[in-house]
């Protein structure tokens, strides 16, 4: 029979183990995540990859560790649990806000001048125009995860712009999607009438078959805004070696395997500076997205 | 002339405080279903439902990499975290007495897992430790309740005849545990099944449980992966009793940290920065604490978050717990004839305890996940889920104490039965349950607002994604008061209607 003595040894026991035994495990590894913005499995093939050519280009072993949402990323880097992020260029802006001496160090070529796509189910009878699409007021409209840049920050703010008041007083629900590959899907399925994506999202879904023209289209593209960039933590030189950071930058930049880049999907990395972001930060002051 | 009636007909019937306390509430969920947003948004649900139903017909097992692993891991955060618990709820139930440990313990246990979770992975990241710790803290909050409320009940014929001089120790573990040990061991292995449930929901948020996968497989429409997963983990609970030994036990305890996994390495500075400047309303950071502007400015902080985002999500939570309530009741009242042998034959019987043993083991998060996958986003999503599994819950434990009622040979028998007999017999118990369960199902309602339904819990995952922690923990705080209110208005009315104190395990 169990007796009450077992049960609070082995726990007290037990409670020791945890504190000691599992986390020292990834010490020495270098470890970065990025932020979900799409399908896991496909995030994990892309990433994993990036992860075997930092650790042969850097000679440290590099892992990727996959997180759940935007914050949870950011929350990471914050903790020094993660050091290295391809970010957003929202999460990007917070996390160097949270983690003063770290620097922004790469970014997508295409990423200079990203854009968001608004998208529309075809019962909308909306129509792709160069005019902001006033007529989605009234409908149902659906963001991409809560910290998105592309799927949230840029979008609100337009339709805030466009519309001289709050996504929630101008459509008749408003939900967040969680991530673009969603976004479409949901308003592909008429849950949501209309939504915004990030347009790398969308050539890449288009590109494999999962969207369904008669269903949905583009009624309006976004002036274009800065996004996506690998930021590093300012402390690692000091953890590594130095000149560490520099290194990891270099070798970010001399990514030239094409199946690589086109998994990103981007052209190539180009340098970058935390200063590129500014644009993002000060619409999300208006907004209201960082106090 | 005329003759005086001797026996004169009671012109207007009285109605018992049960009956009345049942309409009230009905018509409290009748009032809020006309406020309450249900829809179905998708335009083509059918479509969906038959890929899922697909999904289920062909489960791929070969799908998730390493699934012993992660059946292994699930099991190791549940154990971790209901032993941790356990014990600790049994330390405070020893002092449960004092006031301060009573509203600590109904203060923790107020927060939901997946809420400690998000809490502890603000201060010590994706580490296994704050899995165990989203478990141990809230069920040692419902642990120490029910401990001490067991140990206060039982009846402890040895501690009478006690020599004098017997120390508190050997008087508690001699003559005080021994007698109510089994109530306490099986209210514990009832816990671990929930330990279970939570352990694998916690996955949806990172941790390395079933959940996490399940997330993935969902949201990526693999239904047959999703289903693969749903029935390993039904399995593991419907075989609980065959691998859950109370020899294995220590053995298990011992085990477990060593199969929680890696993860991040915790630093002090994340954990002093996080109770120390994070929690800090953004008004006070910094501020000086004498000038009154500052506190202004704070007022003006706590009022605007309690306008704009607290009061909404309150009367979200609100509405939407109370229709789930009813509508729990009505279902484990309409369920629970399928498992009982006053009403069915075994075949009936089996089919209804194979539904219900799914409905309730099937966490509500995950059922609400699904049908929200299915209708698109409305409360009504959250209403199903919410009744199905607690109906079910319910169903199951009236069924069991249907079968217990005596009946007459003369008995009627279908609906005569279940009308005149079996329901006003076994209705106060079915009141016990659903009250006892009004708490849980409130703080479900908070958490489904993580899947985007506007409940509390959607403004704490909105301040977490915009890392505004004050702003999340002032939300929790709000939440924490709304279940505290029902938990004691619930044993306030099972108190006046004299409810059987034997529900707990609802």
């Amino acid at each position: 029979m169990l007796s009450i003595r077992t049960l609070i040894l082995s726990t007290v026991i037990s409670v020791f183990l945890i504190g000691g035994v599992s986390p020292r495990a990834f010490a020495d590894t270098f470890v970065f995540t990025a932020i979900p913005d799409e399908d896991e499995a496909r995030l994990r093939e892309r990433f994993n990859k990036v992860a075997d050519y930092l650790s042969k280009e850097l000679g440290v072993k590099t892992e990727y560790v996959p997180v759940k949402s935007y914050a949870a990323a950011v929350t990471a880097f914050r903790n020094n649990q993660v050091q290295l992020a391809w970010f957003g260029g929202l999460s990007g802006v917070r996390a160097r806000i949270l983690v003063p001496d770290s620097e922004a160090i790469a970014q997508g070529y295409e990423d200079q001048a990203f854009v968001t796509y608004f998208i529309a189910h075809a019962s909308t009878g909306l129509k792709s125009s160069l005019e902001f699409p006033k007529g989605m007021a009234g409908r149902t409209f659906t963001f991409g995860s809560k910290g998105s840049t592309s799927g949230r920050l840029m979008p609100e703010y337009y339709v805030r712009r466009n519309f001289k008041n709050a996504p929630g007083e101008i459509f008749t629900r408003v939900g967040f999607s969680g991530n673009h590959v969603k976004t479409i899907a949901l308003v592909q399925s008429g849950a949501y009438q209309v939504g915004a994506v990030n347009f790398k999202v969308w050539e890449n879904e288009l590109k494999s078959g999962n969207i369904d023209p008669a269903k949905v289209s583009i009624i309006w593209e976004t002036p274009p805004y800065p996004d996506y960039q690998w930021t590093i933590r300012g402390d690692v030189d000091k953890r590594w070696k130095p000149g560490f950071k520099q290194r990891v930058g270099e070798v970010l930049l001399g990514m030239k395997d094409p199946e690589l880049l086109a998994s990103f999907p981007r052209k190539s990395f180009i340098p970058a500076k935390n200063s590129d972001y500014q644009p993002i930060l000060d619409v999300a002051k208006q907004i209201k997205l960082i106090d | 002339m005329t003759a005086a009636p001797t026996i004169s007909a009671p012109t207007t019937p009285r109605y018992s405080a049960v009956v009345k306390t049942s309409v009230g509430f009905v018509a409290v969920a009748a009032v809020c279903l006309a406020f309450a947003d249900i829809s179905i948004t998708t335009l083509d649900p059918w479509s969906e439902m038959k890929r899922m139903a697909w999904g289920v017909l062909t489960p791929d097992f070969s799908a998730v990499a390493g699934l012993g692993m992660v059946v292994m891991q699930t099991i190791a955060f549940a154990l971790s975290g209901v032993a941790l618990g356990a014990v600790g709820g049994f330390l405070l139930s020893q002092v449960f007495h004092l006031g301060p440990v009573r509203w600590i313990c109904a203060s923790v246990r107020a927060i939901h897992e997946l809420f400690w979770a998000l809490i502890f992975m603000q201060m010590l990241g994706l580490s296994p430790l704050t899995g165990v710790l989203a478990i141990a803290i809230p069920y040692a909050g419902i642990c120490a309740k029910v401990y001490a409320e067991t140990l206060e009940e039982a009846h402890l014929p040895a501690l009478r005849i006690l020599p004098r001089g017997t120390g508190i120790l050997s008087a508690f573990f001699f003559a005080r545990l021994p007698d109510v040990w089994v109530h306490i061991k099986n209210y514990t292995s009832y816990r671990f099944e929930c330990g279970l449930r939570s352990s694998a929901v916690l996955g949806f948020i990172g941790l390395p449980t079933l959940g996490f996968h399940l997330e993935t497989a969902f949201s990526e429409g693999s239904y047959s992966e999703a289903a693969a997963l749903m029935i390993i983990f039904y399995l593991l609970i419907a075989t609980l009793r065959y691998w859950m030994r109370p020899k294995l036990v220590g053995i298990y305890v011992l085990a477990a940290p060593f199969l929680l996994g890696g993860g991040a390495v915790i630093e002090m500075s994340n954990i002093v920065r996080f109770l120390t400047v994070d929690i800090v309303p953004a008004p006070l950071r910094g501020a000086a604490l004498l000038d009154g502007q500052t506190w202004d400015n704070l007022g003006h902080w706590a009022g605007t978050l309690l306008i704009d985002q607290a009061l909404p999500g309150m009367v979200a939570t609100l509405l939407l717990s109370q229709i789930a309530l009813v509508a729990t009741g009505v279902l484990a009242l309409a369920l629970f004839p399928l498992i009982s042998e006053k009403f069915f034959g075994p075949v009936v019987r089996t089919v209804g305890h194979g539904f219900l043993v799914i409905m309730r083991s099937t966490p509500e998060f995950i059922l609400a996940y699904v049908f929200l996958q299915l209708w698109g986003p409305s409360m009504l999503p959250a209403i199903v889920a919410l009744s199905l599994h607690n109906g079910a819950i319910i169903g199951h434990l009236m069924g069991r104490f249907s079968d217990e009622v005596r009946l007459r040979p003369d008995s009627p028998g279908g609906i005569n039965l279940y009308g005149f007999e079996i329901l006003p017999r076994v209705y106060g118990q079915f009141l016990a349950f659903l009250f006892y369960r009004w708490e849980v199902i409130m703080r479900e309602t908070a958490i489904l607002g993580i899947l985007g339904i506007a409940t509390l819990g959607f403004f704490v995952d909105s301040a977490l994604a915009d890392i505004r922690l004050d702003r999340a923990m002032f939300l929790i705080a709000v939440m924490v008061a709304v279940n505290v209110a029902v938990d004691s208005l619930s044993r306030h009315i099972r108190k006046r209607l004299r409810l059987d104190a034997r529900a707990r395990e609802a």
